[in-house]
Parts: C-alpha cells; structure tokens; sequence
C-alpha cells in the first residue's frame, strides 16, 4: 500500500532543523530535571544532609571520667589514680611491625605472654583503633619508648590514669577491685563509655556496690576526622566530671596493721566503734592485690590466687562462717541472767557434764564455778548445765539480738549470716526435734551454731557498750543508737567474765595490754572442724583439719570504745592464735610505736611485709627470680 | 572597532572561548580547593592543559570541512587498528588496558573514537542519496560501523564506551532523518533486552552498580557510598554553598573521586546550588553554541557533524550530572571541561574544534537541485 517517498535534500534540511530542535528540547529537560533534583537534594533535604555530612566530619571521643577516690575516716587515700603511662600501637601508621614490637618488648621488658597478646590483637586489629601495648608504665619507661618515637612510627604513647590502692592486699576484700566492662555488662547498658579504651568499672567489693557514686560524668572531644580516620584537629572539648569520693568509716591504718598481723595466717580482724557502729577495722587475709586487677591481672597470678588453699579470694571477715565456739559463752551467760539464773549460783566442775548416758566433756576439771569464772575459764560445765536449766530457745533470741544470724544493710556484694538454731529451726529445716544435746552443743558455740567475724565482732561491740549498734561502713551522721534490752547489771556480769579471761586468771592472761591504764577484755573461742576423733583433738595433724582460734574482745574495759573479733582459720586455738593478734592490734590504736615494733620481729621471722611475701610466693610460683621491687609511689 | 586587536585574533570564535573559559575556569577553581588551596596536582594541569589544547583546537578551527571529511574515514580505520592494538597490548601484558602510551602523551582509542564515530556517520550520510534515507541502505552501513568498534570497546570491557559510540550513531542517523519507527523500535527493544543483558551481559560489579543506583541506602558503606557521598555532599552545600575552600566533604575524603567523575558535588558543596546553576547555565550556552553552528551550516556533513558532537558533549553532561544527583548509576564518566583528566578533556576539546571548524566553514549548499 505504501507508495515510496521520494525526499529531496529541501525535504532533509527541513527534518534535520526540526530534529535538532527536538534535541535542543530534550537537552533543555534533562538539564531542568538536573537542576530540580539538585535543588530539591540541597533545599528540601538540606537540613538532613548537613547533619549527615556533619556527622560524617566530626568524631566524637569520650573522655572516661576519673574514678572517686575512697578516702579513710580520717581522710587519708584508699583507692586513688594514679597518673600513669601507656603505650598503645595505630596498626594504620605501623611501618615494621615485627621490629616496632620487638623493639618495645625489649623497651618495656614485655612477657612472652604480651608479646603474643600484641601479635594477635594486631591481626585482628584495623585502622586507627589503638591496640594496647603496655599501660601502668612509670616515667622511665615511657620516656624510653619516648625518645625513640622517631624510630618507631605508629607507636603512640599517652598519659592515663589507673586505679591505685596504696595499701595492696590489705584492701583487696574490703575494697574490691575493678576491671574492663564485659561483654554480658555492656549488653544491659550500652553506654558507649563502657566500652572506651582504658574504662574500668567495679568487679567486687565496694567498687562493685559503689559503682554509681564513684564512676562520674564521661568528658567529650569533638575532633574533626578524615574519611580515613585521621584526626585533623580538635573542635570542642567537654570536660569530664570525676566520680565522688567515698569516705569510709575504716581507720586505714588500724586496718593495714591488721592485715599485717594476721601474717602467714588464714584469718580476719574486724573492729567495730562500739558507740557509733563504724566499722573500723575489717582485714582479711591472704588476699589478692587489687592493684592486680585493675591492670588486668596476669594469667600466671590467676593460678596462683585458685590454687592457695587459705582462699585469697574469699572475703573472710563477711562470707566466712565458722563454728563461734566458746565465744558465744557471754551470749549464754547474758540469757542465763535473763530467765532468772543468779550469777553467784556454783557449779561444780568435774571435767565434764552427763547428759543420759552420754559425757559431755570440759577442757579442764574447774571446780566450783560461778558465771564469771565459768566465762574466765571458760568452764564448759557450767554452761551446759545452766544453758541446759533454761533451754536453748530462750539463749537463741538473745544471740539474735546481739547480730548473730542477722544480715545488715551494707554495701557489700555478699555477706553470709550463718545460723542461730532453735526448735523451730530444727524442725523447719530437719524436721526433727530440738533436743538436750544440741542445747548443750549450741551452747558452747558449736553444733549447728555458725556466724562470721563480722556478727561476731559486732556481738563483742554490742556487749560491750549495751548499745543496738548497727553496722557502718561509709561515713555520715547517724541518729544515736538505742541501748539494747539488757539491765546493765547483767551486762556487767557478763562484761567482768570477760575481763577476767585477759586480765584475771583466764584463757588469754599471755595478751593482756602492754598498755598503762588500758586493758582489754575478751573470750577466747576454740572451734571443732570435725568430729574429735581419738586422740587428735584437731591440735595437730593436716591444717585443714586443725581447730579454728577465735577470739571476741573489747577495750578499754572501764570505758568501752572498741569491739573486736579475730578468727583465725585452723588457728588450733583462741588464746594460742587469735587472742595475741587482737593484742598487738588493739595496742595499736593507743601506742603504734610498741605495736610497730612487736609486728617488725613478727614479719622478719615471716619473711617481710605482705608485698614482699606475695612478691616471693609469684616469684617461686613461676619458677622465676623474684622481680626488682617497683618503685615506691609515695617517694 | 578594534583598531588594537589584531585581525587573526579579532576573528577568533570569541563566544565560545569565552564559554569554555568560563568552565575551565570555575573548574580549576574548584580543583584548586579540592587539593586544600593548592594548584598541584589538579588545577595547574587542568589549566596548561585547556591552553595548550586551546592552540589545538584553533589550530583545528582553520581547517576545511573538506579536509575533515577527508580523513573521517582514515582516522576511523586507524583508531580501529589502534583498538586492535591495545587489545593486542592487553593481551601479552596479560591484562585489560584501554591505552598506548607514546611517550609525550597517552592515547585512549576508545575515547577518541567517540567524536570519529559521529565523523564516520555524518560522513555516511552525507554520501547517501536523500531518497535512500527510508530504505534498509540507510540502516545496515550504520550497523557496520559500530560493530568492531563496540566489539574491540566491550572486551576490553568498556561497556560505558560502546553505549557512548551507539548513542552518536543514533544522533546522527536521527538527525538525518532516519524514520522514527527505528527509534520507537530501539526504545522497545531496550526496554526487552536490558534486563537480558544485566543479568547475562554484564559483569558482577556493573550489576552492583545498577543494583546500587536503584537503592544506594542499601549498601551506604560500599559500592553504593559513591552515590550516597555525593548527595551528602550536595545537600549540604544548600543555596549558597559552605564556601570557596571550607568543603569538609571533598577536604576529608569522603567524596570518592572529588576531582574527576564527582567534581560537580565538590562544586555544589563549596558553591551550592547557585554554582551548580552557573555551570549548567555555560553548558546551556554551549549547547545552543553547538545546535546554532549546526542549523547555521550549509552543508550536510557539516550540520551532522555539528549536532552530532554537540550531542557527543551532551551526553557526557547528562550521563555526569544524572549520576552525580543520583538520578543515574555509577558510571566512570567525567564532567566536560570540569573534572580533572587529559583524556577527556582531549577528546571535548577535538568536538569543539571541529564544531568551530564548521562554524567558520559554513560552506554553501550543495545538491539543492539533485
């Protein structure tokens, strides 16, 4: 059907002008649908896409805030920060990494252990994110790795702080100590400052409770940062806010000198203010050094720290239960006084009780004895029969309301409050009945009675000024504490017996006070850990296996200021291991020259003061010379 | 009236000079602070570069259309020998390579046969009687045309390059008056075949880009970062721009490629979209400049040629701008006499000087009475 055109160049010339008309047209278009899309891009959008392009320029650092100090009742240091070194490696700009890392290692006297860590983290590493070579450095090191910085691109050394406890391990149960944020932790909270290099929170003890008081406010800088992470320079910085700090009621040196005391022994010395409740003293021993892990504590040390069988991990003084042995004696007597026994009433002592056909024995043959002496001598005889006359029941409350069995509101992770037994106890927990023999078992503090140093200390407290004390730990006014139910005539009774058992003719007549117009009373305490058995009467043989020394004190016996408990693990007796460590602690408080002096002999025999004995045990632990002593950071 | 001026240089195609001033200009400008206020590396190239190709294509503005008609088919065996033998160079090197290096200067073949491409087509044409333009005689020599070319382009691959010497061929072949129905015809065959060819034709990495295009949010830190940069960069230049040299987008790096394919978000960041609609206004006058010497010229080859490169110019614009504005995929195209870069800029000013060429030559009309 179609006819075909015949076009001439007329014909041509005239489609081509309107053709390149029609291109004009479509070049026209785009070029408005470029400048709409633009304006559109840099008007309608122009506020997201400048916050988009700030976000992209500015680099936000946290500024970890400086940690509140624990400071002592009297404000002496606790837990400070240390200004302190670190060396850290920018893998972008690291041109020779096996040299640069050979060359530090050589530098910082590096374990193989680091050198390896540094190795890995460097493999997996990327970018400007710093990888940790060493921190906690002190000056001379860091100015070695300093003056060679020129020699050694992509290594950066900075200035931190870390955490210091000047007193070590004396502290490390009281305190606790603190480390890196863990995976699980940041997961709860994701505050981007968990996870700034260098932030440590609480792992254990106060640090741990305190968390909130002591962390502060994080700091900002705004640095402005190329696409590749170089910062090119600094736009604004924030300050940071430190953490407050925490005062507490310990007296620091009271309580490093009883650290010290407790020497080779598994132990711990609590001392109370028996007016006030402030605690004063609360060492336990052997113990980690904090200071360990707030560097993060060393493979090596871990196993050592696990493999002690005296436990440095436990805090004894809180989580440690033992059986209170004869120093629930003046519990007895107080509740004795109470259900009308008349504390001049004999009885006599014939080396042991008869319960049916059953002897329940006494250490010694006492003769006839009234309460304070049965307390003096601690005469298990007496007690049982008068703790049988009125029945345990009626003993339990009273050891209730001096702490025993009792928790208290402190901020520690964990404290343990053992057992005050009585029927109802009995049946609830064993469904059997209460029976004589476990009145005359709990009685002299053993049986199904246990308790802490704590509880014990604060009984001592509480006797000793017939005040309901309660337990304190961080300094603050408090409202006066109310007297306890006791007449003061009873107390009185009960407070002569212990007198007499350091002063009289007692069990602790060796740890009198060296001190003029100051004396100290106590009891003594002896705890089975097993079964007696034979002849062995947990005087000898394996240490595991060895009777617990305890002993419960007070001073000054005229005017009562301090309550004290010490119990020492497997210590095979009261007066033997606890009594002298309370007496050399006591007579601190008042003359620390002559306590100075009896606890320098002490440690000599023992091979140094605490830092130079865990120094050594490292050493023979690793197979290694003991290291170089560090430099002392008060000098 | 310019008793000072010297003849030769009065009768200089001023207009467009000034034009392509203009952009070079703005265009170091913006090289100048994407370097951090510095000439090297960009800026002081760019511009020796415009000036020394400037004597070329004045040079090339003497010439007679005769001539260029001449060798058009000359210079369009030799770049096809010329592809031949970077192909050739690749393969014993062992590896793709778009260039032969002659020393002084390096030759991209590829590139250069873009404006030869329009050349070879006007030049066709020109010889093909006006009452064949209907038949399949106006058709199948086009097709001829393109084949190696595209052939020799695509394995390199340069896939960019192929659809660049298609689009001056169709150009042209509209231009002389193809019927439209080839046109609708190729439109719908696009439509059928691409997604043939992204799913069987392309590379892995061009179908990223295709991919990207279509969402660049998808993958802001990887491929699709270019485009997502480049608006960043645009949007937060705003009306007025952040000013000459304080463009935190291209000064930290963020802006891949700041000094050649996205030059204009560099611009647009610094100058906002005032400057944005100061290059687009040159590129307007540039092409009104092109589509004038065109419709002004008595020739047939030489109106061809004229709209043909104009569009050869043009398409490097659109396939920029769109892309840069996100309206487009990546494709490593730069913006004419904008982006730093000797090859295209070579290749933009040989348009221009051929287009000035026919301007100065608009020739008078043949065949009116065939």
């Amino acid at each position: 059907m179609k006819i075909e055109k015949q076009l001439t160049s007329v014909q041509l010339d005239f489609t081509f002008t309107r053709r390149a008309a029609f291109v004009g047209g479509v070049q026209a278009t785009i070029g408005l649908t470029v400048a709409a899309r633009m304006s559109f891009i840099a008007v309608a959008d122009n506020e997201k896409y400048k916050l988009l392009a700030e976000s992209n320029r500015v680099n936000l650092t946290i500024i970890p805030p400086r940690r509140g100090w624990f400071i002592d009742r009297f404000g002496k240091p606790i837990a400070t920060n240390r200004a302190d070194f670190r060396v850290d490696i920018i893998p972008d700009r690291l041109t020779n990494k096996d040299e640069t890392v050979q060359t530090l290692a050589e530098l910082l006297a590096l374990s193989t252990d680091d050198v390896d860590r540094i190795h890995r983290e460097l493999k997996n590493a990327q970018g400007f994110q710093p990888v940790q070579v060493a921190d906690g450095l002190d000056y001379d090191r860091f100015a070695a790795v300093s003056v060679r910085l020129p020699d050694l691109p992509g290594v950066s050394p900075r200035q931190g702080y870390s955490r210091f406890y000047p007193s070590g391990a004396a502290v490390g149960h009281l305190i606790g100590y603190i480390g890196t944020v863990s995976a699980e932790e940041y997961q709860k909270n994701k505050d981007p400052l968990l996870i700034t290099p260098g932030f440590k929170v609480g792992k254990d003890g106060l640090e741990k409770t305190l968390e909130d008081r002591l962390q502060g406010k994080p700091g900002a800088q705004r640095t402005e940062v190329t696409a590749r992470g170089k910062i090119v320079r600094n736009l604004t910085t924030r300050p940071e806010t430190p953490g407050k700090p925490v005062q507490l009621t310990i007296d620091i040196d009271l309580h490093n000198y009883a650290a010290r005391r407790l020497g080779l022994e598994s132990g711990s010395v609590v001392i109370f203010d028996c007016l006030t409740g402030d605690i004063i003293t609360m060492a336990s021993m052997p113990c980690y050094d904090p200071n360990s892990f707030s560097d993060g504590i060393g493979r090596v040390e871990w196993k050592m720290l696990n493999s002690d069988d005296h436990i440095p991990m436990l805090n004894k003084a809180l989580q440690g239960l033992y059986p209170p042995g004869s120093t629930l004696k003046p519990v007895a007597g107080l509740a004795m006084l109470r259900h009308g026994v008349d504390p001049e009433e004999m009885v006599v002592c014939n080396g042991g009780y008869r319960l049916g056909n059953r002897v329940f024995k006494c250490l010694g043959r006492h003769g006839p004895v009234n309460m304070t002496t049965a307390i003096m001598k601690s005469c298990n005889t007496y007690f049982y029969a008068m703790g049988r006359r009125i029945g345990y029941d009626n003993i339990a409350p009273v050891a209730r309301e001096l702490g025993l069995g009792q928790e208290f509101s402190l901020p520690f992770p964990s404290q343990r409050y053992g057992t005050v037994p009585d029927s109802a106890w009995k049946m609830r927990k064993y469904d059997q009945q209460w029976t004589e023999s476990d009145t005359l078992n709990a009685v002299i503090g053993q049986g199904y009675v246990i308790a802490s140093p704590f509880q014990l200390g604060l009984m001592s407290a509480r006797i000793a000024s017939g005040l309901d004390i309660q337990p304190e730990i961080l300094m603050g006014k408090r409202a006066a504490p109310k007297p306890l139910s006791f007449p003061k005539a009873h107390l009185d009774v009960v407070r002569e017996g212990m007198n007499l058992v350091v002063n009289g003719d007692g069990t602790a007549v060796r740890s009198r006070l060296p001190l003029e117009g100051i004396a100290m009373a106590g009891k003594t305490g002896t705890a089975q850990v097993r079964r007696i058995s034979g002849s062995q009467r947990g005087q000898s043989g394996e240490w595991k296996y060895r009777d617990h020394g305890l002993f419960v004190c007070f001073a000054p016996v005229d005017q009562p200021r301090y309550g004290a408990a010490v119990v020492i693990e497997h210590g095979m007796g009261g007066a033997r291991a606890a009594a002298p460590i309370a007496k050399d602690v006591l007579t601190f408080i008042y003359d620390r020259e002559r306590a100075m002096a009896s606890l320098e002999a002490l440690e000599a025999g023992w091979g140094g003061n605490i830092e130079k004995r865990m120094g050594a045990k490292y050493a023979v632990f690793q197979n290694q010379p003991a290291p170089p002593p560090p430099l002392d950071p008060s000098a | 009236m310019n008793g000072i001026v010297p003849a030769p240089v009065a009768a200089l195609p001023w207009r467009v000079i000034f034009i392509l001033m203009a952009l070079v200009g703005f265009g170091a400008a913006v090289l100048y602070s994407a370097a951090g206020g510095h000439f090297d590396p960009w800026a002081g190239k760019h511009l020796i570069r415009f000036l020394v190709l400037l004597g070329m294509v004045i040079i090339m503005s003497r010439m007679s259309l005769e001539f260029w008609k001449s060798i058009t088919f000359p210079l369009y065996l030799l770049l096809l020998l010329m592809l031949v033998a970077v192909e050739l160079l690749g393969f014993i090197g062992g590896g793709s390579q778009r260039w032969i290096n002659l020393g002084i200067i390096t030759l991209q073949p590829s590139e250069l046969m873009k404006p030869v491409m329009v050349l070879a087509a006007a030049w066709f044409f020109d010889r093909l009687p006006p009452n064949r333009i209907l038949g399949i005689d106006a058709v199948w020599p086009l097709g001829a045309l393109l084949l190696l070319p595209s052939a020799l382009v695509i394995i390199q691959p340069d896939f960019d390059a192929a659809i660049a010497y298609a689009f001056g061929l169709g150009v042209v072949g509209f231009m002389a008056g193809l019927p439209l129905i080839y046109f609708w015809g190729a439109g719908a065959a696009i439509a059928i075949f691409a997604p043939l060819v992204y799913f069987f034709g392309l590379k892995p990495y061009q179908q990223d880009r295709v991919l990207i295009f279509l969402n660049p949010e998808n993958d802001p830190l990887g491929a699709g970062y270019h485009i997502t940069q480049s608006k960043i960069a645009i949007g937060s230049g705003g009306i007025f721009g952040k000013g000459f040299g304080n463009g935190t987008q291209s000064h930290l790096d963020y802006l891949p490629e700041g000094h050649t394919d996205f030059v204009f978000a560099t611009m647009a960041e610094e100058w906002g979209i005032i400057g944005g609609f100061f290059i687009l206004f040159l590129y307007f006058l540039l092409m009104r400049w092109g589509l004038t010497v065109a419709m002004e010229s008595k020739t047939r080859y030489g109106q061809l040629v004229a709209a043909g490169l104009t569009c050869t110019i043009f398409f490097y614009i659109m396939i920029n701008l769109l892309m840069v504005v996100g309206l487009a995929p990546v494709a490593g195209i730069p913006l004419p006499f904008v982006s730093h870069g000797g090859s295209s800029m070579l290749t933009m000013m040989l348009c221009v000087g051929i287009i000035m060429s026919i301007e100065r030559h608009p020739g008078a009309k043949r065949g009116q009475f065939h």
